[in-house]
């Protein structure tokens, strides 16, 4: 059938040779955005039982990519091959149909439906629905101890865990018979320990016969799990290669575009303690405690990170010290006084420095332009404002100013805020709070989809502030950014804190194992 | 088809959205006049002669544009904030009501001061009856459109109530009227015989007013940071349930106002049917000026314009006035789709 190649023309003696083709085939993939060429020409194949990595910044065009496969985009030239038969362009279901399974990196699950019915969600005809839930339910057992991904399927999704509700996606596309799974950055909400199950999992289902394309910026990982790497920068195919004939140095330099460097991190003798939590817990009406007796401290010309797996306590936190949200019990103090009100302006006046985990929600605003954005967090200062009155002068100076020290580019005038890229608009952010010149700094996920020279600008000016006398409290999902950064990292679990040591002393594993809530002797 | 968003936002699309929309539902309601069997051409050149063909016309359409400026603003001001203030019908009653309360004499008051009092009178007015809407929204998340729509037929039955009793003008005949404002308490006409009166002023004094307060101050530029976003002006110390509050002082004011200008500008007493439906129209005329104040004047003279003259059109060439109503609400349609256009590109593929 599709199996034997069509053969030449028939002057010549036919032969058959058996060909196996490619599992995917990508043949120069072209998509276009207005001015923006997003794919460029991209031809990539994957071939039967390996695992395809596909490296590259944020905007390189590995979405897009993505969903011109999944027939949500379609492609203005070229074409996909699945199992070396043509796939139909712009339609989901047909992608479905051959083979094709995603696991997004934000889960796509009904967290008040059980995990057989997230799994089953859409298989079956609804008037047949009861009648098959025990094959089905059968069906996601026996799945799931071949690939070690066992689960309870009567579980509600809200009662499982990240790992476990990735499970659950990996499930949900096995279910449906895929033989190629695209994972979309799928350690970002891992532990070490969880992601090392995972690789396990994918190796199992390799043997079975899937492909698997693994979408990542974590280099490290990257080498571990792959047979061969594609690196995507700026809507073009840079480089493909065995992992063998690669380095961690050299992928980083295609991604990027040019060599690079991290910002190294000083020893400073800490100073006098900014801000100290003692105690302080947080209950919410249906999630109970979530900050349970947290205590910490930050001194001056130190970097304090807060390691944890997303949803353990690290927003409420991060909320108690921006003024947004009052604790129950428990005290913080700010440079040796005990905080009465809590409330944004009072930290702002305080000397607060606040990088908001969500810039686009809570950071911007939006639709307005860079210019009113600057202000913020300073109008109502006598330099902005007198009598009730903006002065539009020093406004216009004050963005210019954070503009021309960060680097702020592709800014006009009148164009809102919303249309700036993440690190631009991260540049903004950081620079309305650096300029202030704050004496503690909250950042929270400051780097989070940044591409690495928009980080690295990022950690840069911290470790600056740091070195100005600034205490700086980093919370960070990244393991990678807390070593380089921190000088002391604190682990949070299920709302309570755990000091974890210094940086230097520290291991990933350790990390890892505290994070997942587990003690650890010293070693 | 899909649609994109720009990654630039140009002026001249922002300025030739309305005018495309107006277009394109004047094309529409072409169509309606055709099927009541009148010429295209005729009717709406009837419309245009109707509303601004002379001085007459013309200072009728003026005089309904005013109190529609003041409607417009209360809706633009507040809609900037993402509050929905859809009860400026009310509180254009409620302005009007205490007009009558303070200057139709039974309060002795008297002289220069009396037009001051009126107006502070009928902005207060205006903002305490969206007070309760805007405290329960702020602080209990009750939704202001469902709250201040209502209001507006609790205001309307009250009026009904109390020009049916206490404030029946005696020397009313009996028809249900509000005694007449003493006469230093009326806005002067501005021409000799024609009924555009300075209510109009002061509603254009008031947009640049606006205008500039929504630039130039801190409170202007907090009204637009809420209206944008809620998190990030909290996030950033703005008090967000306060500046709510502000603004909705501010819009009921400016529709109180509306009150003030139609009973001692134009009528001369409270009616029940002081209004046509001012303060509904106010919503179209905000978003038709994309909730500019200046746009606000503008848009608030083609709504008169199409209301004035479609009065004309319909005694010339027998097409119920009602087409008003039609090309107003279609030009709004119209103006939501050229909107999207200024925001997104359309693709088809």
């Amino acid at each position: 059938m599709g199996f034997w190649d069509a053969g030449t023309p028939c002057s010549l003696p036919k032969i058959y040779i058996p060909v196996v083709p490619e599992a995917l085939s990508l043949k120069n993939i072209n998509k276009h955005f207005g001015n923006l060429h997003a794919n460029q020409n991209i031809s990539l194949t994957l071939n039967r039982g390996e695992v395809l990595a596909l490296l590259g910044e944020n905007g390189a065009g590995k979405t897009t990519l993505m969903n011109i496969l999944f027939g949500h985009y379609v492609a203005d030239s070229g074409e996909i091959l699945v199992n070396g038969k043509f796939l139909p362009k712009g339609s989901p279901k047909a992608s479905i149909d051959a083979g094709l399974g995603m696991v997004h990196q934000h889960f796509t699950l009904a967290d008040n439906l059980s995990v057989l019915d997230n799994i089953i969600l859409g298989t079956q005809p609804i008037w047949n629905f009861r009648l098959q839930r025990k094959e089905a339910a059968d069906k996601i057992m026996d799945l799931g101890s071949r690939f070690g991904l066992e689960i309870d399927p009567n579980f509600r999704v809200a009662e499982i865990s990240m790992g476990e509700r990735q499970r659950v996606e990996i499930l949900k596309a096995l279910y449906r018979n895929a033989k190629i799974l695209i994972l979309d950055e799928p350690t970002a909400v891992l532990t070490p320990q969880e992601s090392r199950t995972l690789f396990k999992t994918l190796r199992q289902l390799l043997n079975d016969g899937l492909s698997i394309i693994f979408i990542s910026h974590k280099l490290a990982e990257v080498l571990e799990v792959s047979d061969r790497i594609a690196v995507l920068r700026d809507g073009k195919l840079v480089l493909e290669e065995n992992v063998s004939e690669t380095s961690e140095k050299m992928l980083a330099k295609a991604m990027v575009g040019r060599s690079f460097k991290m910002p190294i991190r000083k020893d400073l003798p800490a100073g006098e303690s900014l801000l100290a939590l003692e105690n302080v817990s947080v209950l919410s009406p249906d999630r109970g405690r979530v900050l349970d007796r947290a205590s910490l401290s930050v001194n001056s010309r130190e970097v304090v990170g807060l390691a944890g797996i997303s949803g353990n306590g690290q927003r409420i936190l991060a909320d108690v010290i921006n003024g947004m949200q009052s604790p129950n019990s428990g005290t913080v103090f700010l440079y040796g006084k005990k905080i009465k009100r809590f409330n944004p302006r009072e930290m702002l006046v305080k000397k607060v420095g606040r990088i908001p985990e969500d810039r686009q929600g809570f950071g911007v605003v939006g639709d307005m332009n860079l210019e009113e954005n600057a202000i913020t967090e300073v109008y109502k200062n006598k330099d902005y404002s007198k009598l009730g009155f903006l002065n539009l002068k020093t406004r216009n100076n004050f963005a210019k100013k954070i503009a021309h020290e960060f680097d702020i580019r592709g800014v006009k005038k009148n164009s809102p805020v919303r249309l700036l890229s993440g690190g631009n608009m991260q540049k903004l952010i950081l620079g309305r709070v650096l300029l202030q010149e704050p004496k503690l700094i909250l950042a929270h996920q400051p780097a989070r989809g940044l591409d690495i020279g928009a980080a690295s600008f990022v950690y840069e000016r911290l470790l600056d502030a740091k070195m100005q006398g600034c205490g700086i409290l980093l919370i960070s999902e990244d393991l990678e950014e807390l070593l380089m950064i921190s000088d002391r990292i604190l682990v949070i679990h299920r709302g309570k804190i755990i000091e974890a040591g210094k940086a230097d002393e520290l291991s990933m594993t350790n990390l890892g194992l505290l994070m997942a809530g587990r003690q650890v002797n010293a070693s | 088809m899909r649609l994109e968003p720009r990654t630039e936002v140009s002026l001249s699309r922002f300025i030739f959205a309305p005018i495309v929309a107006v277009i394109t539902s004047l094309l529409l309601c072409s169509g309606l006049i055709i099927w009541s069997g009148a010429s295209v051409l005729e009717a709406y050149w009837m419309m245009l002669t109707g509303s601004i063909g002379s001085a007459f016309a013309l200072a009728e359409t003026l005089s309904r544009a005013t109190p529609l400026i003041f409607t417009g603003l209360a809706a633009a001001v507040a809609f900037r904030a993402r509050f929905w203030n859809i009860g400026a019908e009310g509180q254009l009653y409620a302005g009007a009501l205490m007009v009558t309360f303070l200057g139709t004499g039974d309060m002795n008051i008297h002289g220069i001061l009396l037009p001051t009092i009126l107006f502070i009178g009928s902005f207060t007015a205006g903002s305490l009856w969206l007070f309760v809407p805007s405290l329960i929204k702020v602080k209990f998340q009750v939704d202001e459109v469902v709250t201040t729509l209502l209001l507006n037929f609790v205001m309307l039955l009250l009026v009904s109530l109390l020009l049916e009793g206490p404030l029946k003008d005696p020397m009313g005949l009996g028809w249900p009227q509000g005694a007449p404002v003493l006469e230093s308490a009326e806005l002067p006409r501005l021409f000799q015989g024609l009924r555009v009166h300075a209510g109009l002023i002061i509603a254009i004094i008031l947009a640049i007013v606006i205008w500039q307060f929504q630039i130039r101050t801190t409170l202007g530029y907090e009204m637009k940071a809420v209206g944008f976003s809620r998190d990030a002006s909290q996030f950033a110390g703005m008090r967000v349930g306060k500046i709510l509050l502000i603004t909705a002082f501010v819009s009921g004011g400016l529709a109180g106002l509306a009150g003030y200008s139609e009973v001692t500008g134009l009528k001369g007493n409270l009616t029940l049917d002081l209004s046509p439906g001012f303060g509904y129209t106010g919503i179209v005329v905000a978003m038709l000026a994309q909730l500019h104040p200046l746009g606000v004047v503008g848009s608030a003279f083609f709504v008169a314009c199409i209301f004035v003259g479609a009065d004309a059109m319909s005694r010339s060439v027998g097409v119920p006035n009602y087409i008003a109503d039609v090309v107003v609400a279609s030009s709004l349609l119209c103006m939501l789709v050229s909107m999207l256009q200024v925001k997104y590109r359309i693709r088809w593929k």
